[in-house]
């Protein structure tokens, strides 16, 4: 392309209207252009402006959760300070990342880590469960939050009920019903080693499961 | 809400805000999705005319960002345009690929304006009518040359096409058109542009 003809390029440039070829020869010939550099920062400036001027629209409140969750899964817990990152860590990291990106997919898991992730800078963790699909996610002070989806509702007359499970003993950790997205903020702390255990009990709740649970969490 | 944390970063510029958001700092990054996110919507949503289509081009601009944040230079331009055109550019790049656009003239009535915060949206309505008070001082050969091509996603090619000019013409209106604005608007001079590969 001859020079002159590069140079004309500047204006569609800065309002993305070049197909993907002429754009890519334009950035090749801006790098070592200082006019068009010059000129590019004008222009863009001025096409800037005109998103400024498009119609004002709420975006939906779920969209900022499902941001920061996209960003943490795309750089998670970058560590340049933890020279020691183990195998294992690693592989949990992995698993991690599965989990939060297979639970970018639930409207209601984005309101939730919306709030969580708005407020703190603490780090979320995620281990998956073995008994239903979804996964128990973990905040820096040992809270956690189990989101299970497509949960049958429980017979009547009958709850399900969360166990947080630490050295063979279980607590009580919060009741809930059956859905297609199902998000238990668990009513107590869920420490390191700890597992998440689901039971159904009779309405109300028990102080100990009746059965063994159905629905169980790797360690956290 | 945006929480305590975020709020301590209000005082801090655009660029600084990026500066750290590029040291994985999720809060900083947040605080820039507070900043642009409404704008960013309100464009996308411009350009595609649906809302779920709006949505990914505003994640995947706003992810970009993230892992962009690090080669983001102040020196070079303003994080607000890096920001927004990295947006424009999403939005795009899916109204091309879905081939949404449509022949009739862009109608504002079909994206009726929501409300949200008055107090938050003080200055952005501010800035929009402003630039809206410009774009109507160009003349109008120039505002539907950039119109078009910004908001309709169309190509210069398509735009020379559409509206019976030549090329060359096409690309005067545009260079004209976008000059003009940018003196109306009397933008700080921007140093030199930063390159941002068309295909990120």
């Amino acid at each position: 392309m001859a020079d002159d003809a590069v140079h004309e390029l500047t204006a569609p440039y800065a309002l993305d209207a070049l197909d993907p070829s002429e754009a890519r020869a334009y950035e090749r010939h801006l790098a070592h252009c200082e006019r068009c550099q010059r000129d590019l920062a004008t222009l863009a400036a001025g096409a800037v402006a005109l998103a400024f001027a498009a119609p004002e629209a709420d975006p939906p409140a779920e969209l900022r959760g499902r941001i920061l969750v996209a960003a943490r899964a795309e750089r998670p817990n970058v560590a340049p300070l933890r020279p020691r990152l183990s195998l294992r860590s690693n592989a949990a990291r992995i698993v991690a990342v599965a989990a939060t990106a297979a639970a970018v997919g639930l409207g209601v898991w984005n309101v939730v880590l919306h709030d969580r992730l708005s407020s703190s800078h603490q780090a979320l963790r995620s281990v998956a469960v073995h008994g239903a699909a979804g996964s128990v996610l973990l905040g820096g002070r040992n809270e956690g939050t189990l989101v299970l989806t497509g949960l049958a509702t429980p017979p009547a007359g009958k709850t399900y009920e969360a166990w947080v499970i630490d050295r063979g003993k279980a607590k009580p950790a919060g009741l809930f019903g059956g859905g297609k997205t199902v998000v238990v903020h668990l009513q107590r702390e869920v420490p390191h080693g700890a597992i998440v255990g689901v039971t159904v009990e009779r309405a109300g709740g028990a102080p100990q499961p009746t059965s063994a649970p159905f629905i169980t969490s790797a360690k956290v | 809400m945006t929480g305590a944390m975020a709020r301590e970063l209000a005082h801090l510029s655009d660029e600084a805000v990026v500066a750290l958001a590029a040291r994985s700092d999720e809060v900083a990054f947040a605080e820039l999705y507070d900043r642009y996110g409404r704008v960013a919507y309100g464009l996308a949503l411009r350009v595609l005319r649906d809302d779920a289509l709006a949505e990914d081009a505003v994640q995947e601009a706003f992810v970009a960002i993230w892992r962009g944040a690090a080669h983001f230079i102040p020196e070079r331009g303003k994080a607000s345009t890096w920001i927004l055109t990295l947006v424009h550019r999403r939005a795009v790049d899916l109204v091309r690929r879905e081939n949404r656009r449509r022949t009739e003239p862009l109608d504002d009535a079909v994206l009726a304006a929501t409300e949200g915060s008055a107090e938050d949206l003080a200055w952005l309505r501010l800035e929009r009518e402003r630039v809206q008070a410009a774009l109507r001082q160009l003349p109008d050969p120039q505002r539907e040359a950039i119109e078009l091509a910004y908001y309709g996603g169309y190509t210069q090619s398509e735009l020379a096409e559409r509206l019976g000019q030549p090329l060359g013409t096409v690309k005067s209106r545009m260079f004209a058109g976008l000059s003009r604005l940018h003196e109306l608007l009397d933008a700080p001079k921007g140093g030199t542009w930063q390159t941002t590969p068309f295909t990120s």
